[in-house]
């Protein structure tokens, strides 16, 4: 049992001064080439298992490897743009780490001893480093192509809710969008409903929620994002990418809710100790069940102003509160 | 084949160093302190560096000890929060650039065959700038550690949110280590540009040594900026200036700009060496001369440049107008050719080699692997439109892990295991170090690739606590099980070389068969270095002064005491 030789062997004589091919008998040859075509049938197996893998892999394990989606056209769109960099991904990971790995198998120094002095080939450096370019170039394109329908908010669907018309960053062509005006704060999300909500809202009587942001689905919602404190980042990932709320600016995203539900996401930028209770939630609804919500809510939030109103007076008149 | 023992063998251009040796007037401790010499101030930087490195990768375990289970109360919102600023900071910071600093102190000179430094007393202030450094920000957790986050995004960063001390200690932390940073920049820029052997060309310098030079430009470059960026932050804090108050017209979106303006030259300035260390480490190790060292070269300087006009790659959901965003990502995308050129090359310089495996060759190996994994999700952040739903989540988490562990932490392992003997005269062990290795290996990829998945399914970064049911509990407890077998494979490493500092084979002059001018003296190297220096006349002098021993002497030259391979390569 040249196995069971081995390690008697090593034991004798210190490794670095044991000459190198000592110990080829024609036995330890044959175990060689036994250990070697063993080697070999676990190295085509595991590779064939590893690819099988990854071919099986994106039907198995979808929200393994892609982004949440489907709330929106613009979280769709940037699952497909992030998919095919997924794939062209995947192709330049097998040809890398493969390359390496046969490099490090077939070369090693047990099955070639002797190492080829090569100092470079020009012709195959450029060879490369235009393929690199090339990939980034379809990147660079497929990019470009999908962009617009990222940014730019497409028209309200026809049973969407139209509730008003403005001038705005990201305008749906006909015009008709619902705007919502979120703002960011330690450690909360507000919303207010309607044209006009960055400023005098409560004078204009809007309706606002915090931290549930109710809209009717099929329709599309431009959103003002801004921040009262630190920088906040609104963010449900199937609703679309993330959008910082910084201080001093107002930012614009939309989304366009393709089916009813509830939408969770969270604040995305370090905004202090309640950073991770920063939720937020997007509940869809049908239109006429949107109207009637903002019927109610502003009901609510009228009864609530006349009793604060009314306690003012009250505190006022016995002198607690000055004007 | 090695019938005689290496270690009779001397380099016949011999190596004549002498010890120098003098009464000692003061004790062990104070030589170590008044030293300028740049060997001890290498050992000095690496021995503070990995202390950092324990106290960064504790915090890291914490947060991970936090994160394993759902509504985990083991630690406070607000010590997650310091926790993690002070792991960012401490692992870029007090970690891997002075630990690059450390190698290039202790290897640059050796290497180019120069005595010491340009300035070594300069180089004795930068280690002890950097220790003070550490030590004004490690003196916060007796009062309030910051917590606003390695970038200190104000208006987190600023008085109003953030009114505790532990915030001034960080902007005296950036500006003491970025002094420190500076003046050691200045100094291997000085020391490379001078005092390079006879001989040694632009195109015969150590590829380590490019990269070092390199190193220097960026920090040159990129530490002023951020130093102002402090200073204008403490200001506003103390001061009752406004530069990144929005109440008073101030722009938090400044800070970003010039944050990051330092903040990914930083990046490189981080992983350059390591790319250095690999591509002496490989071809050493293949037998092979390096692939294309004009392209590593050049491509070292590509990258460089490129490196000062992606940052706002980091700001893209910040408002900046979408044009701007396009720019950025295209400068993103270019730097990722200079990058795949160098993975390319040292594929290829391994192509057709004859690889020797030992541990110093496989975390150079496992660098390549994971770095290739960390590029390629870079590409991924990179369009912008995609970087909305990844950014600021646990995909980033994961991407800049798989650079900066691969690029850094696995070759500054690669340079422990390849230098080591050089630095004390004894072998690690190498089967605890190939041990060490395949923990690691296992242990960082089972931490990080199942981050990727939590970043898609939502979870972003920075939170102390997360709900159940969310679909990120299994990713999460697999991440922090991960991360313990990473901290062993660590440990394993840190046990290796204590003790080998004591029983290790002694190593003898060169025993990796290597090419640069550090092999060519004794281990340790005495106080001078060399007394007579080679000529150069190639980029690896060694082999040619093998080459010229065996034409004069007909003895086939091997390496100095434990090569355990057949030599029949060149």
């Amino acid at each position: 049992m040249p196995l069971a030789l081995r390690p008697t062997f090593k034991a004798a004589i210190p490794r670095r001064l044991r000459p190198a091919r000592s110990a080829d008998g024609t036995e330890a040859a044959a175990s060689r080439a036994l250990r070697v075509r063993r080697r070999s049938t676990l190295l085509t197996v595991v590779p064939t298992v590893l690819l099988a893998s990854l071919i099986l892999a994106p039907a198995a394990m979808a929200s393994f490897f892609t982004p949440e989606s489907g709330g929106s056209p613009n979280a769709n769109q940037i699952d497909s743009l992030y998919k095919i960099i997924l794939y062209i991904a995947a192709f330049v990971f097998v040809c890398v780490e493969g390359a390496l790995v046969y490099a490090v198998w077939r070369f090693r120094a047990k099955r070639n001893p002797v190492a080829a002095q090569i100092h470079g080939n020009t012709r195959l450096e450029i060879t490369w480093t235009v393929a690199a370019c090339l990939i980034l170039v379809i990147l660079t394109v497929v990019t470009f192509i999908k962009l617009p329908s990222i940014i730019n908010a497409p028209n309200s669907g026809p049973g969407g809710a139209v509730l008003s018309a403005s001038l705005n960053e990201s305008v749906p062509p006909n015009g008709k969008k619902l705007t919502i005006c979120i703002q960011g704060r330690q450690y909360i999300w507000r919303y207010v409903y309607g044209s006009g909500c960055l400023t005098n809202y409560f004078q204009k009587q809007l309706p606002y929620s915090y931290t549930t942001m109710v809209v009717p689905v099929h329709t599309t919602v431009v959103l003002k994002i801004q921040s009262s404190d630190v920088i906040h980042s609104w963010w449900v990932p199937a609703l679309g990418g993330k959008v910082d709320a910084v201080p001093g600016y107002t930012t614009y995203t939309w989304f366009k809710p393709l089916h009813t539900g509830i939408f969770r996401g969270q604040c995305a930028q370090l905004c202090g100790v309640g950073h991770d209770a920063m939720v937020a939630f997007v509940k869809v609804v049908t239109p006429g069940q949107y109207q009637a919500w903002l019927t109610q809510q502003a009901q609510l939030i009228q009864a609530q102003n006349a009793q604060v109103i009314q306690l003012r007076q009250i505190l006022t008149s016995q002198g607690q509160l000055g004007n | 084949m090695a019938t005689t023992v290496e270690r009779e063998l001397t380099p016949v251009p011999q190596v004549i160093a002498h010890k120098v040796v003098r009464a000692r007037t003061s004790k062990r401790w104070v030589d170590w302190v008044l030293t300028t010499d740049h060997k001890k101030i290498g050992i000095m930087y690496l021995v503070l560096t990995f202390v950092f490195f324990a106290l960064g990768g504790t915090e890291a375990l914490m947060m991970r000890l936090q994160l394993s289970e759902p509504n985990n109360t083991l630690l406070s919102s607000q010590i997650y929060n310091e926790l993690l600023t002070m792991h960012g900071t401490t692992m870029i910071f007090l970690f891997v650039v002075p630990c690059m600093a450390g190698f290039g102190n202790y290897f640059l000179p050796l290497m180019i065959g120069a005595r010491d430094m340009a300035f070594p007393r300069l180089n004795a202030l930068s280690f002890w700038l950097l220790l003070f450094g550490g030590i004004v920000f490690y003196i916060s957790i007796f009062y309030r550690p910051p917590y606003a986050g390695w970038w200190s995004y104000p208006p987190l960063s600023e008085a109003l949110y953030s009114p505790s001390g532990g915030q001034d200690a960080w902007i005296f932390l950036i500006h003491i280590t970025g002094i420190s940073s500076l003046v050691g920049a200045i100094n291997f820029y000085a020391t490379i540009v001078n005092m390079r052997a006879p001989g040694m060309g632009w195109s015969r310098i150590p590829l380590f040594v490019w990269t070092l030079l390199v190193y220097s430009i960026l920090l040159i470059i990129a530490l002023p900026v951020v130093a102002a960026a402090v200073t204008m932050l403490l200001a506003d804090r103390h001061f009752g200036t406004h530069f990144f108050d929005p109440t008073a017209h101030g722009s938090p979106v400044l800070w970003q700009h010039l944050f990051w303006f330092f903040g990914h030259p930083e990046v490189y300035i981080i992983v350059l060496p390591g790319f250095g260390i690999a591509s002496e480490v490989i071809p050493v190790f293949s037998r092979k001369p390096v692939f294309g060292y004009k392209a590593i070269a050049a491509s070292t300087a590509v990258i460089a440049f490129l490196a000062t006009l992606v940052w706002a790659h980091h700001m893209f959901a910040s408002p900046i107008p979408i044009v701007v965003l396009g720019f950025f990502m295209l400068s993103s995308f270019l730097i990722g050719v200079p990058t795949g050129v160098k993975i390319f090359n040292w594929i290829a310089t391994m192509w057709s080699g004859s690889i020797r495996l030992t541990t110093a060759m496989w975390f150079a190996i496992g660098f390549i692997a994971i770095f290739t994994v960390g590029g390629i999700t870079g590409i991924f952040l990179a369009v912008f439109p995609v970087d909305w739903q990844l950014n600021d989540t646990y995909f980033v988490v994961a991407h800049f892990h798989y650079t900066i562990i691969g690029g850094a932490v696995f070759t500054i392992f690669a340079g422990v295991y390849y230098w080591f003997p050089k630095m004390t005269g004894r072998m690690l062990n190498e089967k605890v170090g190939k041990l060490s290795f395949w923990v690691m290996f296992i242990g960082f990829n089972m931490t990080f690739f199942v981050q990727h998945a939590l970043g898609l399914s939502g979870m972003p970064r920075r939170i102390y606590t997360y709900a159940p049911g969310l679909g990120w509990s299994t990713y999460n407890m697999i991440s922090t099980i991960g991360s313990f077998i990473l901290g062993a494979g660590v440990v394993i490493t840190v046990i290796n070389v204590a003790r080998s500092l004591k029983v290790g084979a002694l190593a003898g002059p060169d025993p990796w068969k290597g090419n640069t001018l550090e092999w060519f003296t004794t281990s340790p190297p005495p106080v001078n270095n060399f007394d007579e220096i080679p000529r150069v006349r190639s980029a690896e002098p060694m082999r040619d002064i093998r080459r010229q021993i065996e034409r004069q002497t007909g003895v086939i030259q091997k390496t100095g005491g434990s090569e355990q391979f057949s030599r029949t390569g060149g």
